[in-house]
């Protein structure tokens, strides 16, 4: 505990536009948001003390109890099942002596589940005060709380394995490893920072849309916008404070790309915001950033220092007059929705990350109503590719609608997970056969909100024309079971992301996580299997990515695996319902009468 | 002076000023497309998604769309009604609704709309959450189990500075709406009737007050929602 909170306040300039940066300051100093802490600052940015519990309350990270000295974020994703999350968990509630949601009587450790910390490839995996632990064991939960009892702080804890590359670097000090099994001729390829900014600055805006927009070149968030549009869009809306904004969030589960890219080329990250700020005519650019890669604050913040020495932000970018162009970086605090972009710049604007009614677009009304372009870490990587090597060299590699690379993370059951950057049009089968999978039951593509398929469909085409993927691929071992292992902890990941706003989302997400847990017990009936086609239906009218998406991994898998379904649920049933427990429903009856 | 362009809900000829909301510009040429969230004069929110209507054949809710000369509007298609009519069931089903006790039954938007679309049992399993009443305020009764999230009473009301007393709270199925014990302290009397007769269900209630039109002779109790808008 270090500065107080009017302090910390102050420090914002009582901006309540700020909250994000004054919750998180004060969650990381005091280990809470206590109901009177809410008051203090509601009073002091004079704002209704509702407006700052709506968005303390709405993110993962932010708790009004104290979580403990030691606070255990352990992933709760498909992979790390996979990958025995289940025994460590376990090991961690022994030891602890706390089950998972609470904090041990003494105060010491708080045990919490957490959606995908962006790990995949060396599960299971935790966060612990801000630092990564990675490919935990039972063992290894153990050994952590010893050190916890024993008042080790959280760098002792860690040790000094650090993963390779810059994960080692002083400034960083990870256990994380980055894994990049595949360099490709984009993201990947020799890069001497600060090139593009020079041969930009001898280039017109326009021209360097141009550039860009001749590349075909589009979002590889996974909606696949073209860049070059959202940027002559931005470019024209009138005004003359623009922003740029980095989308790091990086929640979609499977996916940990952006965080590799981060750690070893964050140089081109910032490089990229910069050409989209000159082509844009935008002087400011924010860095969202996911609360669980705040381990990469120190080192990021340095690279942005040294950006600034090396005249690639600043005033005067390139020693060019009036490219000014600099970068701040904007934590979230535990929240996939603030991935889709107006929530993002919701949630930037110190608010619970509800997406918004569009249109108006961000590139018409975004950050604090000001055009804002939203592109993707990836996107931005290989614009600065773009600008150096031109239209044509892009367009060389790749499908007919995809041109360029694609970065993708491999998780699940292979022999060799990582980051492989493939130019598009690599099928399934190619990639399989790359990571070294065999015996694959399922591939799931794009992550929850895309699809899962089966072999059948092995000879489909990563691209945006067939298998479109914001480059998340997990793959699913024959031992798995698909609708208990998978489908049921997608539907819940889903359930508790939503923000809750559309009616279809809040309550289907939620019914349909029940009806399959009704499945997965077999008690559930045929009707309610037919029911989810409707249901899918009803959600492709929610305002969202995420409400649109949500129930995709019921309806792919029981598109692509029926038989799975038809195990659980088997025909002919009668009227009767599978589900009905008549010693249950009469338990209370039975209790009071004997 | 706005603009008077010329576009087409379901085929029928309407006439509205260029960039107004499309959902009251449908009301002004008498077409009603159901909603709940939507609350004239407050700014749209687009959430309870009842709205959607097909624009140049593109979903968007009918309620956050502005017009524009030529466009097509599908409105009252099969598909979008029995999309309402699953909304309507849903928000039922989501939380607990008893309408004979309910004092806003007749007055209830949400009803009125179950009545509308002839709503049975719904096809959607009831969730049967546990939703409190809170009863601190002196003058507001908040029923969570009625509370259909809408965002009107976070939308509309507001004090003379502008600051709000309802918020969300949490997110997807735990929402809840939160009252501001602070800005709500001193609230009038007129603010208060404001924020239950916006509310479309029974969530919102003044205190010590009630069924001062007597069943029977309530908004819905004769006539369907939405049967004075269409012509």
């Amino acid at each position: 505990m270090g500065r107080t909170i009017p302090a910390i306040i102050d420090a914002y300039h009582r901006d309540p536009s700020r909250l994000m940066d004054i919750l998180i300051d004060i969650q990381w100093d005091r280990g809470c948001l206590s109901d009177w802490t809410i008051d203090q600052i509601a009073k002091i940015l004079d704002i209704p003390r509702v407006d700052v519990e709506q968005t303390v309350s709405f993110y993962h990270f932010f708790s009004k109890e104290p979580r403990g000295k030691y606070t255990v974020y352990l992933n709760d994703s498909v992979v790390a099942g996979f990958a025995g999350r289940e025994a460590v968990k376990r090991a961690f509630e022994e030891a602890a002596g706390c089950s998972f949601g609470s904090v041990s009587p003494d105060r010491l450790i708080g045990l919490f589940d957490t959606a995908c910390i962006g790990m995949s490839d060396q599960e299971p995996a935790a966060l612990i005060n801000e630092q990564v632990f990675p490919s935990l064991t039972p063992e290894k939960a153990r050994r952590l709380v010893q050190g916890m009892r024993a008042g080790l702080d959280v760098e002792q804890l860690k040790g000094t394995d650090y993963g390779d590359g810059q994960n080692a670097n002083p400034l960083v000090r990870s256990l994380v490893r980055n894994s990049i099994m595949r360099k490709g001729e984009v993201i990947f390829s020799p890069y001497a920072p600060g090139r593009s900014l020079h041969k930009i600055a001898s280039m017109t805006p326009q021209q360097v849309i141009a550039v860009v927009t001749a590349s075909t070149h589009r979002g590889r968030g996974g909606a696949g916008f073209p860049t070059g549009l959202k940027w002559e869009l931005a470019r024209k809306s009138p005004g003359d404070v623009k922003y740029i904004f980095c989308n790091a969030d990086e929640g979609e589960p499977g996916t940990f790309k952006d965080r590799v890219i981060l750690t070893e080329l964050p140089m081109l990250v910032f490089e990229g915001m910069a050409v989209a700020g000159y082509a844009v005519g935008a002087r400011k650019g924010i860095l969202y950033l996911r609360n669980e890669y705040r381990y990469l604050r120190a080192y990021l913040e340095h690279t942005l220092e040294e950006m600034r020495r090396l005249g690639f932000l600043g005033p005067l970018v390139a020693g060019k007059a009036g490219f000014e162009f600099d970068v701040k970086i904007q934590f979230g605090a535990g929240s996939y929705v603030c991935g889709e972009e107006s929530a993002l710049i919701e949630s930037a604007e110190g608010k619970r990350g509800e997406p918004r009614d569009r249109p108006p677009f961000p590139v018409a009304k975004g950050y604090l109503q000001k055009p804002t372009v939203v592109n993707n870490v990836e996107t931005l990587c290989a614009v600065v590719k773009i600008v150096l090597n031109g239209g044509p060299w892009y367009t060389a590699m790749g499908t007919k609608e995809s041109k360029g690379t694609k970065v993708i993370s491999v998780s699940g059951d292979c022999r060799k997970p990582g980051v492989y950057e493939i130019a598009w049009g690599f099928t399934v089968n190619d990639l399989l056969s790359e990571v070294e999978a065999d015996d694959v039951q399922a591939v799931q593509v794009g992550g929850p909100s895309g699809s899962c398929i089966g072999p059948k469909e092995f000879d489909r085409v990563l691209a945006y024309e067939d298998l479109a993927t914001g480059g998340s691929i997990i793959i699913i071992g024959k031992g798995r079971d698909l609708v208990r292992d998978v489908v049921l902890n997608f539907a819940r990941f889903f359930r508790e992301e939503s923000c809750g706003s559309c009616v279809p989302c809040r309550a289907l997400t939620a019914m349909s996580q029940v009806v399959l847990e009704r499945i997965a017990a077999g008690k559930a009936d045929r009707s309610e299997l037919q029911a989810f086609a409707g249901w899918a239906g009803i959600m492709q009218k929610n305002r969202c990515g995420l409400g649109q998406t949500a129930l995709n991994p019921i309806v792919t898998t029981l598109k692509n695996f029926p038989q799975v379904y038809d195990a659980l649920v088997p025909e002919g049933n009668g009227p009767l319902k599978r589900g009905f427990d008549l010693a249950a429903a009469v338990a209370d009856y039975d209790a009071a009468t004997r | 002076m706005p603009k008077i362009v010329a576009f087409r809900i379901d085929g029928k000829p309407c006439q509205a000023a260029a960039g107004s909301q499309l959902i009251a510009a449908a009301t002004e040429n008498g077409v009603y497309i159901p909603t709940l969230c939507n609350y004239p004069g407050i700014p749209p929110k687009g959430s309870c998604r009842i709205c959607t209507v097909r624009i140049n054949g593109r979903l968007a809710t009918a309620c956050t769309s502005r017009v524009m000369a030529e466009m097509e509007v599908q409105a009252i298609t099969p598909e979008l009604e029995e999309f309402r009519a699953s909304v309507v069931e849903i928000l039922f089903a989501e939380g607990n609704h008893l309408c004979p006790s309910c004092e806003k039954s007749g007055s209830c938007e949400r009803q009125a709309l179950g009545y509308r679309y002839h709503m049975t049992p719904p096809h959607f399993a009831y969730a049967f959450p546990e939703r409190g009443v809170e009863a601190w305020h002196p003058k507001i009764l908040k029923d969570h189990n009625r509370c259909i999230l809408c965002k009107r009473c976070i939308r509309g009301i507001r004090d003379e500075h502008g600051k709000t007393f309802f918020a969300f709270r949490r997110r997807a199925d735990r929402l809840v709406i939160n009252i501001d014990p602070e800005t709500s302290r001193d609230v009038s009397d007129e603010l208060v009737r404001q924020a239950t007769e916006m509310c479309p269900v029974g969530a919102i209630l003044r205190k010590e007050k009630g069924f001062d039109v007597p069943i029977g002779k309530r908004r819905f109790d004769r006539r369907p929602i939405g049967s004075d808008i269409t012509t």
